[in-house]
């Protein structure tokens, strides 16, 4: 079924934006009756056109030890390869590795709509031998961040704000102690506050299902137990289908996503597939059974992606903000306090040395007209 | 397996200049599903709903309610306004509409009294305000700490219908006053109202006549963006058939076997929905069901941020260059604050001391009574000493008199014992008289007796001389002839 704009109706569109009368497609809008209806009805058509008109943008951070496999996920899970001639340190250079943050931009398509991707890489975490506060120029990375997002925010000029906030960061676990390490949650602990955190079972393909399964419930007990808050996923809508309410319960229930990566394609199952070719058979990243990755891939792209953005412009930089201001506010305060006594905020309430000279005279004035008073009566008594 | 590379040269994509981040462009190895986005985007702003806002210009009567009715579709609440308006004011009323699952919070702002005056010179100002009084909430909101910027209900104008009388000439000379006024800080649409009085010809006439003017005096009106390739076809099209001639009606009238929204008048009736008749249906389309969304970004991008720029730079703000380090607006925030502080202080000082003033004033009178009253009283009281002195004087006095009285008395009676009869009498009337003397009360010695009035009397004794006078007066004269 076509449209007058020639654009192919699919039905996942039909079920989006049409009512019960209407067959639509994105760019018009077609009726079946002749109803009167005002039309803004099209506004999400709209906003659909000019959103991909505009083009997006995602930041997505991804850290852990080295060798967890942060970089075959993302080639995985972008169906691309980002990481063409690195360089691999080995032991002796890491003993002193200091945390690094590595840009990666790309400029991806699909479909028609754009994407502005930006890969955050962190080498050199948790890799040397003293990890003393090593996720600090992490931290230090977002701020930096927010605080241009701030600055650009707060000039004159706003047409061409760049967004280079981090919107998400995956958290790599290694599968192979019993739950979080120190290092695990003094890292989820220092950024909870300023990013969504996504943590991860790396190289799921070491653990069977029992373990895998035992594995999560003891960290997702210890975020609990640390207080640690990673990214939830939103409620779904009361008006979704009962489908898509369980697939999202389902969701819910995996985290955390036991993942597995593959830069090679193998052939499994008669198909070309990535996956990683053992002796004892094939571990296929994108079948469901094997591994949590087509969950992770689902929910990061295809339908938390969004949410992710607006998580984080709406919560994680508005704390920031938050905290910005009334961190230069304290410092003006701080500074001004040496010259008067006076208390900056609020202003309205007076001084208590004012307020006891007030209460002081206004008690004498008090004696004074008792006083007077008391004569003007003796003086009466005394004519009568 | 499809490659798609983006063009680099592509309008409002975002595109960084700065170069010294590697940037390549890729192609996927299948399909990954971010083109899922936009779907993404789309239902969370249906989940949160939209919001429009109109403001109508124009003449009282000119037909603005009921346009705003046809359009939507529904029978907003309104009385007629009448003429007789002091000034301009505008009535902003919102409705909450829905259509299908799409929830749009409307508020339709009315210039009620525009074009009344007999003297329009300020008709413009209360619209500017009311458009400026908008951008500025939205500033205060953005400027806030903790701000709520995704659920605030957004009040600034989107667009501005502006009616145009059909008189079949040209504008009239408020009309390009305030268009020129408005054309900076909010989208305007010029309409031509009532059209159904202007035939083809004419209106074609008209219509040249408007934008012209509008062009030769530097309006900037409203126009249907072209960059998008999905409409800029019909957007182009429409841009040509500016201002739009609209007709509106309420009422329904049976035309063949449907009813439609029509005016009916004896020669004809005019439709609503028929594009030759009028252009409403171009109007529909341009403004609810294709540019709805460009109309507010352009709101939000072009004028809000010309206000708030305006705005800020009053406030002593500057702009700063990429690579100077000072941040400008937190710098000059807080030397504006140490300001607002130095003031507010020195204010707090001069209060102060003017209280201080204020009570020893109060206090120094509050002394001065005092000591009035003091003096008074002491005064009272010497008065009151000397009355009782005096007083005591006489009484003193009186005592005596009578004491020497009760002696001669008591003489006289040892006397009267040794003499004849005769005597006796005298002396026991004497006597008696002393009895009625003695139960009075002297208050004063002296007797005065009245000259007018009274003849001077020669009584026996001055008890008598008391008795017959019924006042004491200041200026009679004490004969002593009467005396005992």
């Amino acid at each position: 079924f076509t449209c007058k704009a020639n654009v192919l109706i699919t039905t996942h569109h039909a079920h989006r934006f049409t009512g019960a009368n209407f067959k639509c497609c994105i760019y018009c809008w077609v009726t079946d009756e002749e109803k009167q209806y005002v039309g803004f009805a099209t506004l999400p058509n709209q906003v659909h056109r000019k959103s991909v008109k505009k083009g997006f943008d995602f930041t997505l951070m991804v850290a852990g030890e080295s060798g967890m496999g942060k970089s075959t996920l993302v080639n995985s899970l972008f169906l691309t390869d980002l990481y063409k001639d690195r360089k691999l340190l080995n032991a002796e250079e890491r003993i002193n590795q200091t945390v690094e943050i590595i840009k990666h931009t790309v400029d991806i398509e699909e479909k028609g709509v754009k994407l502005k991707l930006t890969i955050v890489d962190t080498p050199g975490f948790g890799d040397a031998v003293n990890n003393n506060e090593c996720w600090k120029p992490i931290t230090d990375y977002i701020d930096q961040q927010f605080e241009q997002y701030f600055r650009d925010e707060s000039g004159l000029n706003r047409k061409n704000i760049q967004d280079n906030r981090v919107h998400c960061c995956l958290y790599f676990i290694p599968p192979f102690g019993h739950g979080l390490r120190p290092v695990d949650v003094e890292f989820m602990k220092a950024l909870h506050e300023k990013v969504n955190i996504i943590p991860l079972i790396a190289k799921a393909d070491c653990l069977t299902p029992n373990e895998i399964k035992k594995l999560k419930d003891r960290i997702r007990e210890e975020i609990d137990k640390f207080g640690i808050k990673v990214y939830q996923f939103p409620e779904c809508d009361s008006d979704e289908d009962e489908e898509f309410k369980q697939l999202d319960k389902e969701l819910k229930e995996c985290t955390p996503f036991a993942v597995i990566g593959s830069n090679t394609v193998v052939e499994a199952r008669g198909q070309r597939v990535r996956g990683r070719l053992y002796p004892w058979g094939i571990v296929e990243v994108e079948n469901q059974s094997h591994c949590d990755f087509v969950k992770l891939r689902n929910m990061l792209i295809r339908s938390h992606m969004h949410d992710l953005k607006d998580v984080t412009c709406d919560v994680h930089y508005e704390n920031y903000r938050a905290q910005c201001i009334q961190e230069m506010t304290s410092k003006l305060a701080q500074d001004n306090r040496m010259e008067s006594p006076i208390p900056i905020l609020p202003l309205s309430t007076p001084d208590v040395d004012t307020e006891k000279l007030i209460k002081m005279k206004d008690e004498e004035l008090k004696r004074m007209q008792e006083m007077l008073n008391k004569m003007q009566q003796q003086m009466h008594d005394k004519e009568q | 397996m499809q490659s798609f590379v983006a063009q680099p040269d592509e309008i409002g994509w975002p595109y960084s200049s700065q170069g010294n981040e590697e940037k390549r462009n890729l192609s996927l190895g299948g399909h990954v599903g971010f083109d899922s986005l936009p779907e993404q985007l789309v239902s969370k702003s249906v989940t949160q709903g939209f919001c429009f806002n109109i403001l109508c210009v124009g003449e009282t009567g000119i037909g603005k309610s009921t346009l705003m009715n046809t359009l939507f579709n529904t029978m907003f609440e309104n009385e007629e306004a009448s003429h007789y308006q002091n000034g301009v004011y505008l009535r902003p009323r919102t409705y909450d509409l829905q259509e299908t699952n799409v929830r749009l919070k409307l508020t339709i702002v009315d210039t009620v009294g525009f074009g009344d005056q007999i003297n329009k010179e300020d008709s413009y100002k209360p619209i500017v305000d009311y458009i400026d009084t908008q951008f500025e909430n939205y500033l205060q909101e953005e400027l806030k700490i903790k701000r709520s910027l995704f659920n605030y209900h957004d009040t600034r104008i989107h667009i501005c219908l502006y009616f145009i009388a059909p008189t079949g000439h040209s504008l009239k000379s408020l009309d390009l006053v305030t268009m020129k006024k408005l054309d900076s800080k909010v989208n305007i649409i010029p309409i031509i109202a009532k059209a159904d009085t202007i035939s083809k010809s004419e209106l074609h006439k008209f219509k040249i006549k408007i934008m012209s003017e509008l062009v030769s005096n530097g309006v900037q009106i409203y126009q249907f963006p072209t960059d998008d390739e999905t409409v800029s076809e019909i957007n182009a099209s429409m841009n040509a058939h500016l201002p739009f001639a609209v007709v509106g009606s309420v009422e329904e009238v049976k035309v063949g076997n449907k009813a439609v929204r029509a005016r009916q008048y004896p020669w004809g009736v005019v439709q609503v929905e028929n594009e030759s008749h009028c252009d409403f249906v171009k109007l529909r389309e341009m403004l609810i069901r294709v540019n709805m969304e460009d109309l507010r970004e352009q709101t939000h991008a072009r004028h809000y941020e010309l206000y708030r720029r305006c705005k800020l730079e009053e406030m002593g703000f500057k702009d700063t260059d990429p690579d100077s380090e000072p941040f400008s607006l937190q710098e000059t925030y807080e030397a504006k604050r140490k300001e607002f502080l130095g003031d507010l202080q020195r204010k707090e000082e001069e209060m102060r001391q003017m209280f201080v003033n204020k009570v020893k004033e109060t206090e120094a009178e509050l002394k001065d009574k005092e000591r009035e009253l003091h003096e008074k009283f002491e005064q009272l009281k010497r008065m009151h000493q000397e009355e009782k002195k005096k007083v005591e004087d006489k009484r003193g006095y009186l005592e005596e008199e009578m004491n020497a009285f009760n002696k001669r008395k008591a003489a006289a009676e040892t006397l009267s014992l040794s003499q004849p009869v005769k005597k006796d009498k005298d002396k026991k009337n004497r006597s008696v008289n002393m009895e009625n003397q003695s139960g009075v009360s002297a208050s004063s010695s002296k007797v005065m007796m009245a000259k007018a009035n009274v003849e001077p009397l020669n009584c026996q004794s001055w008890w008598q001389a008391i008795q017959c006078c019924t006042c004491l007066v200041h200026n009679a004269t004490w004969r002593p002839g009467g005396l005992f």
